[in-house]
Parts: structure tokens; C-alpha cells; sequence
């Protein structure tokens, strides 16, 4: 049964491409945030029309099943959405990413065995199989790993073990011949039971989807910025590979727009850290040396100022121009409300408030902007490293909320560790620092944080939104 | 189609990507993300055409998981997109907005 089967295939590839330049202009609308919603609709009017357009015309042996399947995933989705806060969006996106991936190799596999019942396996279509079958195995397994670090169901610190790299390259070899055997000698197998299973892609998807665990286990937490975009960019590709391997022009086109915006995030994401992506995958950062601990002491003993709401809020009372820098620790406390409204008070009394956001803030690229988003906060407000650094010697207060590494300045003059020569936010050089913390401990890079000790900054201990409840709270009293 | 012609859409469409994606601010990255995430869903195309003339019951099964994982992707995907979107004000909007109000 096909509606529309009696359509030419020239139709069909103009309808695709259609969709495809619906994509593109939906992604080209997203580079500013009033034409954002609409470019969201454009880019789902294309998927709407391509999918549409491909039930119609494919002949479909079973419909109900097909349908079935939609409204199930349709109703998951849905699901998914509506019920997810904003602190749980990365490892959302996460989940959504892996789901993209391994639906690819699904249907890799599936395409295979089909072709197993004619007969005839193609080279390109092979090979092409075997890599789509990799890369949604490890999307898949990979994603599932992230968002379960994300969600805290995982350890999220990094599991580092002797001969890491060697247990994963042997997976790596395993799937690879796999392919090999897969693209060489595809009927190899022919008289053995299941062979209709073609069980060297299943041998391929088994490995690869070790791998994709293997390879996001011992990623830390702060890491996973650069994991979600990665893994991002190879759901795309995943597509474009099965496109490959179904002959599907919008597929490809498709596929690698979300390959290459993964890719141009990925990389974004490991030069604010000044870190390669071999080293965010293969390297072990927050090694200690072994004397930390004793330099921590050194720094701090003595060094530290610690101050109180009530002081903070004299302080603000005098300033004509504050800078807030949320990190993390902003998300994990869900203060990124109270932060707003302390904003806004200030802005109400006429100061000039903005907020210093750094690329790698929070656990995927442009957290905070979301968070504060959420929160009702101007996105003209929000200005990243570029913009906001050369101000910080005008500005009276910074107010640091959960963020640690990206504000550290020893990241400008050590000449090794894990954070040297990484982009950070030059806070110290503003007249006054609050920042706000539970404890002096170090950041996911285990380095200790010099600006804590500096003359000009002040320590304001406690949870992020109690802290700036209360900030708020004596703002209002005395306005 | 040939390999070649499918090769040519990708590298093509690889420099339209990196010319767009180069361009979008910051503050968009992460609607970014889940809106080329459910672009990704694209795949839905082939798990339709899979599950739907799967010729043996076991490419008809996977195919029907297929559309499953890939129509979540799709729709999960925009719709988280859209609401987080919905989100970003400017100033001005914000003003006129509780201008309105009063």
C-alpha cells in the first residue's frame, strides 16, 4: 500500500530537497534570538514534509506497526518535554542525542538484512553501513552514559584505570574488523544459523556500543560540555551515513548541518577550556600531584576575607555597576531566580548590572544563557569572556555565584597544570569580589583558586539560593 | 545516485553547516543543540522506509524500534527547543511586556 506510490522519484528528491533548504534557512534564522521561535518552526515544517512525504510514497507492508510506532514515540516525546525542568535539560538533550544514534544503526542493520533476503550486498552500502553502525552505537551508549552522569545516576567524576586506553582501542579493532568482515565477505556466514541476522553488524554494533560506554565513563563532569557537542555532532553524522547507505539526499544534507554545528561546538568548547579534544577524552586532568593539598594551604592561610549578607548588601548599596558570574554551582542550587531578582532590584535602584558568562559555565554550551533565560533575564544582559573582561576594571562588584575555574587567574600566569592558559574571566581586576561558595574547595581541576586569596575579594559562604534569598530579601528592606 | 553525487551534498551541505552554525551567538547554543539534535531525527526517514517494506519480520522489528527512538528524537527535540526559546526576552520585550500588564 502507497498513497502516493505512482510519484515519480524525480518528485520525491525535489520534495527532499525542499525540506533540506528548510533546514538550512530554519538553522540560519537561529542566529538571533527574536528570529530563533520561528527558524524551530521552519526547521520542523521540513522534518514534518519529508517524513510526510516519505510515508506517503514508501510501500508500506505494514502500516498499523508503522503508525503504531509513531504515536508511541510521538507520545514519549511529548512526555519528555513537557515534564522536564530546566536544571534537566543537558542530560534531556543528552538522552534525545543518543536516541538519534542508535535509531541510525537500527536502521543500518535492518536495511542489511533485507538485503541478506535478495542476495546482493553492495560494497558502498556496506561500508557505509558498518560506519553508521559504529557511530549510532556510540552515540547511543555514549549519550545514555552522559545523561546518566548528568542526571547523577552515573558517577559523574572521572574513572580513570590502568591500561584505559588499550581496553578501548581492542574494542575499537573489534568493531572495526567487524566491518571489515562485513564489507570483504558479507556472505561468508551464509550456511551457519541466523545468517540472516547478518551477525558481523551485530558483532560491530556489540563492540562499538562497549565502546561508547567505555569511551564516556571517564569523563568528568565539567567535561561534559564537550561531550554533549561531540556526541551531538556524530548523531549527525550517523544520519548522513545512513543516508549513505539508503541513497537519501536529505538525509545527508541533513545529517551533516547537525554534524558540522556539533563539530563547530565541540571545538568551541575545548578552546574556552585551552584543552585539545584528545586530551578532554584521553587525558587525565585533576591528577593531583600529590601537594596540592599542602599549596591549597599556603594560598589560603590567612588570605581569606569572609564577609556576610549584611555587609554585602552595603557594599552593593554603593555600587554604580555590579558584574554577575554564575557557574555551575549557580545550576546545582537553582538560584539562577534569586540571582534574577537581585538584578533586577539593582536595576531598579539604577545600577548598571550584567552578567559574565564564560563559554564552558554549567555542563553543555550555553547552560547559564538558558538558565538565566528561564529566570527571566534579558539576554542583552548576558555577555560572554570577549565582551564582558575589559570592563571588570570599571566595574564596582562582581558577584561570583558557583563558578571556580573560570575565574581563576592563575590560569593567565602558570605555565603548566590543568587550567593554564585556559580564557577566564579576569574578575579581579573589578574594585570589590564577592563570591559566593559552600567551602574553599578546588574546582573539577583540583587547582587552588588565588583570587580567593586576593585583597579585594571577600567570601561569601553558603548555599547559592539561600544566600541570595537573603541578599534579596535585605535589598528590599532597605529600599 | 552515485557514491560521488551523495558524497558531493555532503561536502557541500558540511561548508553551508559551518558557514550558518559559525555565525549563531552564544546565548543560542544550547536551543542550538537540541534544534540540530532534532534535525538529527532526520533519520526517522530511513527508519519509515525500514520498518515499513521490511521484507523479514526481524527488519520489521528493528525498523519499528527505529521509528520509535527517531520520532522521540524528532519531536522531544523541537518541542524542548521551542519552549526553551520562548524564554529569551531582550530588555525591550521585557519592558512592553510588563508595560502591558500595568
Amino acid at each position: 500500500m502507497a498513497i502516493l506510490g505512482g510519484l515519480p522519484p524525480s518528485v520525491l528528491a525535489f520534495v527532499y530537497l525542499v525540506a533540506g533548504v528548510l533546514f538550512i534557512q530554519g538553522l540560519r534564522d537561529m542566529t538571533h534570538p527574536r528570529t530563533a521561535p520561528r527558524g524551530n518552526l521552519i526547521s520542523a515544517g521540513g522534518m514534518a514534509l519529508a517524513v510526510g512525504v516519505t510515508v506517503l510514497v514508501t510501500d508500506i507492508l505494514s502500516p498499523v506497526l508503522l503508525f503504531a510506532g509513531l504515536l508511541v514515540g510521538a507520545a514519549i516525546g511529548v512526555w519528555l518535554a513537557v515534564t522536564v525542568e530546566t536544571t534537566e535539560m543537558p542530560q534531556l538533550v543528552g538522552l534525545f542525542n543518543g536516541f538519534g544514534g542508535g535509531a541510525s544503526a537500527l536502521v543500518a542493520g535492518a536495511e542489511l538484512i533485507d538485503m541478506f533476503g535478495t542476495g546482493s550486498f553492495q560494497t558502498g552500502v556496506t561500508a557505509t553501513a558498518a560506519l553508521a553502525g559504529i557511530i549510532g552505537s556510540v552515540t547511543f551508549w555514549g549519550s545514555l552514559v552522559a545523561a546518566g552522569k548528568l542526571h547523577g545516576v552515573v558517577n559523574d567524576s572521572a574513572v580513570r584505570y590502568d591500561g584505559e586506553q588499550a581496553v578501548k582501542a581492542l574494542f575499537l579493532a573489534v568493531a572495526l574488523l567487524a566491518g571489515l568482515h562485513l564489507v570483504a565477505r558479507p556472505n561468508l556466514l551464509g550456511a551457519v544459523p541466523l545468517a540472516g541476522w547478518v551477525p558481523s553488524y551485530w558483532v560491530l554494533v556489540a563492540a562499538a556500543s562497549i565502546l561508547g560506554v567505555l569511551l564516556v565513563v571517564p569523563i568528568g563532569g565539567a567535561d561534559m560540555p564537550v561531550v554533549i557537542a561531540l556526541l551531538n555532532s556524530y548523531s549527525g553524522l550517523a544520519a548522513a551515513t545512513t543516508g549513505f547507505v539508503l541513497d537519501n539526499s536529505v538525509l545527508i544534507i541533513a545529517g551533516t548541518l547537525v554534524g558540522a554545528s556539533g563539530l563547530i561546538l565541540t571545538v568551541i568548547m575545548c578552546e574556552s577550556m585551552n584543552r585539545s579534544l584528545a586530551n578532554v577524552f584521553f587525558g587525565g586532568l585533576g591528577e593531583a600531584d600529590g601537594d596540592d593539598g599542602e599549596e591549597m594551604a599556603d594560598i589560603y592561610e590567612g588570605n581569606i576575607t569572609t564577609t556576610s549578607s549584611e555587609e554585602v548588601e552595603m557594599i552593593l548599596d554603593v555600587a554604580d555597576r555590579v558584574v554577575i558570574v554564575p557557574g555551575y554551582g549557580m545550576a546545582v542550587a537553582q538560584a539562577q531566580h534569586a540571582v534574577a531578582e537581585l538584578a533586577e532590584l539593582l536595576e531598579g535602584e539604577g545600577v548598571d548590572v550584567e552578567f559574565g558568562i564564560h563559554p564552558v559555565a554549567g555542563r553543555m554550551p550555553g547552560h547559564m544563557n538558558v538558565l538565566l533565560a528561564e529566570a527571566d533575564v534579558p539576554y542583552d544582559k548576558l555577555r560572554d569572556l570577549e565582551e564582558i573582561n575589559p570592563t571588570f576594571s570599571q566595574t564596582d562588584v562582581v558577584i561570583v555565584i558557583g563558578a571556580n575555574d573560570v575565574v581563576n587567574p592563575s590560569a593567565n600566569t602558570a605555565d603548566s597544570g590543568p587550567i593554564a592558559g585556559m580564557p577566564v574571566l579576569n574578575v579581579g581586576e573589578a574594585r570589590t569580589v564577592i563570591v559566593n561558595k559552600r567551602s574553599l574547595s578546588p574546582g573539577f581541576s583540583g587547582v587552588p583558586n588565588p583570587l580567593f586569596a586576593q585583597d579585594n575579594t571577600n567570601m561569601l559562604f553558603g548555599d547559592g539560593k539561600e544566600t541570595m534569598q537573603e541578599l534579596v530579601n535585605l535589598y528590599k528592606e532597605n529600599h | 545516485m552515485t557514491f560521488v553525487q551523495n558524497l558531493t551534498f555532503f561536502v557541500l551541505a558540511a561548508f553551508v553547516g559551518y558557514e550558518i552554525i559559525t555565525k549563531i551567538p552564544t546565548n543560542l547554543h544550547t536551543p542550538l543543540m537540541s534544534g540540530a539534535n532534532a534535525i538529527s531525527g532526520i533519520t526517522l526517514i530511513g527508519s519509515v522506509v525500514v520498518a515499513g517494506s521490511g521484507s523479514t519480520t526481524l527488519a520489521t522489528g528493528l525498523g519499528f524500534l527505529a521509528v520509535v527512538m527517531a520520532t522521540v528524537n524528532v519531536v522531544g527535540g523541537y518541542l524542548v527547543t521551542n519552549s526553551m526559546l520562548d524564554q529569551f526576552r531582550s530588555g525591550d520585550d521585557r519592558r512592553r511586556e510588563r508595560g502591558g500588564g500595568d
